[in-house]
């Protein structure tokens, strides 16, 4: 039996996806910036896929834009707020749990001069939104929250947070990552005091090489790669017309059926952590069960089991999961979330995170929480 | 006129009787190393080996040969019927080509006369072109110290005109010394023993020790990259891949913690010789270096040394970590190695291993395991995975 519980890391696409991709290959293989007829019917493909996507998100049309993926729409937003507004000011912020794209583009920023606030989180992944207010400065120009954390699924309350900015400098912009969350937690840009937001595709049953950002109407943001001016100049490059489609198609299914997805995610958890609880000896679970934590994320350690040891024995019974931590005897393996949560250096070393999707099933769980409890008895008893 | 690409091999001539033998392997190596490109033709004549440019890349054909042990010096040459005038022409092209392309304002004629039916002695051939080329091509001055380039002209039984001397690498051609199992791991000095030995002329197989599931796929895939990185070299070889956790678990049961490390390797070299003696190596080849870890004092290597009774090799053995990287580099395993995949497990480690074991402690420890049962059951299970050089 396989049971995929790493959709945290990327999920499998589904039918459509593959079949929406497919058609795009063999049918609208034209250039979209061609003049002919062939040409305009791909982009109208494109334009009615934007909709689609701009719709899930509750923006305007000519707010959402395509991307290579999360990584590549991180970065243009913070990269491009901070050169279109370097002049305003040199303080940026964001949080010490952030995704490598963000947090190393920050890192980057500061290497150039910029001055960084990195905020703390608590024992439970949650930044304070009272540090968040003090940290903001006068030459504060942007603030990138992540929505869901990627390995604990802590959920930051970004409405909030966009009060805060807001209140305390109108001119500081507000970026949020929301790869982990889009399709899983329902929100819509338009209630909030987001300025950009990044999203991703093969995080929800879409391919991988595309994603989109959010970019609030009127915002200036440099491109970082100019070109022919394609996605209204802001990312040239002609399009990835595949990626775009099967982006729309697994938007289009998460959307229509958003609510039992969510649902079965939500029992799914729920199911898969009692089961844990009941079945496995000194279990601590980092994420709780309350509405502030995503549907989907589970990190747990097996105290006394290395978790990449686990993780390895694991996948010889097809089961596949991720670890807080690599196989290293140094500690630069270590998680960077987990320890910013002050967790202890054991609980972080044997830290195992399962991700899951609606197309898991409860007699996955069932098969994988069996072998989760053979296998770490078994090493327990190896490693005393 | 016909373009060559001339191979000279140092110590094999020394070989005396046997130098056809090497002669005849180290062919067969050049031929190995250029088989994927088509069928270039190689071949031996007076002491040299040729191998026909026409209709093959150039300088695909040098980067190959020049990693083939065995060869010293590579030369691209022309090669035409012996006659004054012609060399003095193509001596010019030469060096009209050198000036365009190299920027090469000085030059010195070197020339060998191997053919003494020709009328001129090297000395006054080399005086005669010296003056050809000075008249015809401006700007350029003779500097017999400190040339921009070389003119080297031979008459043999034909005549050849050359301007490169590329450095081979030396060492033997593979095949002609036996045949040795490289314990091979993913760390940055078993590659370079094993690349070592083979220089001198030894076939080379290797044996992997993992600890799979403890140890992840990408570290057994580092090690299979590291032995095609190798297999550049010393041409195609097996890899034979040995599960050592079940070992490991018996150990740990068993046997002091801190003995967890020589035990291990004992085993690593017992399963060793079982399946050097299977293939037929007479040798072991080991990356192991005086003072590095714990198991590679002289008491940890007696220890496990006396495990078998088959030779070890260890070229590494007194040498430098800076100068083993070096090497490393050289024939480019060393960013492989330092990738961060472990491929012994970190598990087992003891927090603090014995440095200096005592022998006779260790054999009792030993004596607490089915030796031999747990050594079938490695080989047994053992993979074997054919390492080849067109998977680039």
């Amino acid at each position: 039996m396989e049971v995929y519980l790493d959709n945290a890391a990327t999920t499998k696409p589904r039918k459509e996806v593959v079949e929406a991709m497919v058609y795009a290959m063999e049918e609208l293989y034209a250039n979209p910036s061609s003049l002919h007829r062939k040409g305009v019917e791909v982009e109208k493909s494109i334009k009615n896929t934007r909709k689609l996507i701009a719709k899930a998100l509750g923006c305007k049309d000519q707010e959402f834009y395509f991307t290579s993926g999360g990584t590549e729409s991180n970065n243009i937003a913070i990269r491009g707020i901070v050169e279109a507004n370097h002049r305003f000011g040199k303080h940026i912020i964001t949080s010490k749990i952030e995704h490598p794209s963000v947090l190393n583009t920050f890192n980057d920023l500061e290497a150039k001069g910029y001055g960084v606030t990195y905020l703390e989180v608590n024992h439970e992944g949650f930044i304070s939104v009272d540090e968040l207010r003090n940290a903001m400065k006068e030459d504060t120009i942007l603030v990138a929250i992540m929505h869901v954390n990627n390995e604990v699924g802590s959920i930051q309350p970004i409405d909030e947070i966009g009060k805060i900015i807001k209140g305390k400098n109108p001119k500081t912009l507000f970026h949020v990552d929301a790869i982990q969350s889009f399709g899983k937690i329902k929100f819509n840009v338009a209630n909030t005091l987001v300025d950009t937001l990044a999203i991703s595709g093969h995080k929800l049953h879409g391919p991988k090489g595309i994603g989109g950002l959010y970019v609030r109407k009127g915002l200036k943001i440099r491109p970082m790669v100019t070109g022919g001016g394609h996605e209204m100049g802001l990312r040239a490059g002609t399009e990835n017309v595949p990626g775009i489609l099967g982006l729309g198609a697994a938007v289009k299914h998460q959307m229509a059926q958003q609510e039992e997805i969510i649902s079965k995610m939500i029992t799914l958890k729920k199911y898969l952590v009692e089961r844990i609880q009941e079945e496995v000896k000194e279990v601590v679970i980092h994420n709780g069960m309350e509405a502030d934590f995503a549907p989907h994320i589970i990190n747990v350690s097996f105290i006394g089991v290395k978790s990449e040891v686990l993780l390895h024995s694991l996948e010889g019974d097809g089961i596949y999961v991720s670890s807080g931590s690599a196989c290293s005897s140094k500690k630069k393996g270590f998680s960077h979330v987990l320890t910013a949560m002050k967790l202890k250096n054991t609980l972080i070393d044997s830290s195992l995170r399962l991700s899951i999707s609606d197309t898991n099933t409860k007699e996955e769980i069932d098969y994988g929480v069996n072998q989760i409890k053979k296998q770490v008895e078994l090493l327990r008893k190896i490693m005393r | 006129m016909d373009k060559v690409i001339v191979i000279r091999y140092g110590e094999i001539m020394l070989k005396g009787a046997n130098k056809r033998f090497f002669e005849d392997k180290l062919v067969k190596q050049i031929r190995h190393a250029l088989g994927d490109l088509g069928k270039p033709k190689v071949y031996k004549q007076h002491s040299r080996i040729y191998v026909d440019v026409e209709g093959y890349d150039e300088n695909q054909l040098i980067e190959r040969i020049r990693r083939v042990f065995g060869v010293t010096l590579i030369s691209t040459s022309k090669r035409f019927d012996v006659d004054l005038d012609r060399i003095r022409e193509e001596a010019l092209k030469e060096l009209r080509d050198r000036v365009k392309y190299d920027g090469a304002k000085t030059f010195k004629v070197e020339t060998k006369r191997v053919d003494k039916n020709f009328p001129l002695g090297s000395l006054d051939l080399s005086r005669e072109l010296g003056g050809h080329l000075l008249k015809n091509v401006d700007e350029v001055q003779v500097d017999v110290h400190n040339p921009d380039t070389m003119i080297y002209v031979e008459i043999r039984e034909k005549a050849f005109v050359f301007s490169n001397k590329i450095m081979g690498l030396g060492g033997l051609p593979v095949g002609c010394n036996g045949k040795g199992l490289l314990l091979l791991s993913g760390g940055i000095d078993s590659p370079v023993a094993g690349w070592m030995v083979a220089k001198r002329g030894v076939e080379i197989a290797a044996v992997h020790f993992h600890s799979y599931p403890f140890t992840s796929e990408r570290a057994k895939e580092k090690v299979m990259d590291l032995a095609r990185i190798v297999s550049g070299y010393v041409g195609q070889f097996k890899v034979y891949s040995v599960n050592l956790l079940p070992i490991q678990k018996e150990i740990n049961e068993k046997c002091p913690p801190e003995e967890m490390t020589i035990l291990s390797r004992r085993f690593m070299m017992m399963i060793a010789e079982r399946v050097a003696s299977k293939i037929g190596a007479n040798g072991l080849i080991t990356g192991e270096s005086l003072g590095q870890v714990a198991s590679q004092t002289i008491e940890s290597l007696h220890a496990t040394n006396s495990a078998v009774s088959i030779p070890v090799f260890r070229p590494l053995i007194a040498m430098d970590k800076v100068d083993i990287i070096e090497i490393a580099r050289k024939i480019d395993t060393y960013e492989t190695s330092i990738l961060p995949f472990e491929d012994c497990c970190t598990v087992f480690l003891p927090k603090r291993p014995v440095t200096k074991p005592r022998l006779d402690k260790i054999l009792r420890s030993e004596a607490k395991l089915d030796v031999e049962a747990l050594i079938e059951a490695a080989i047994s299970n053992m993979e074997i995975e054919r390492i080849t050089l067109d998977e680039e």
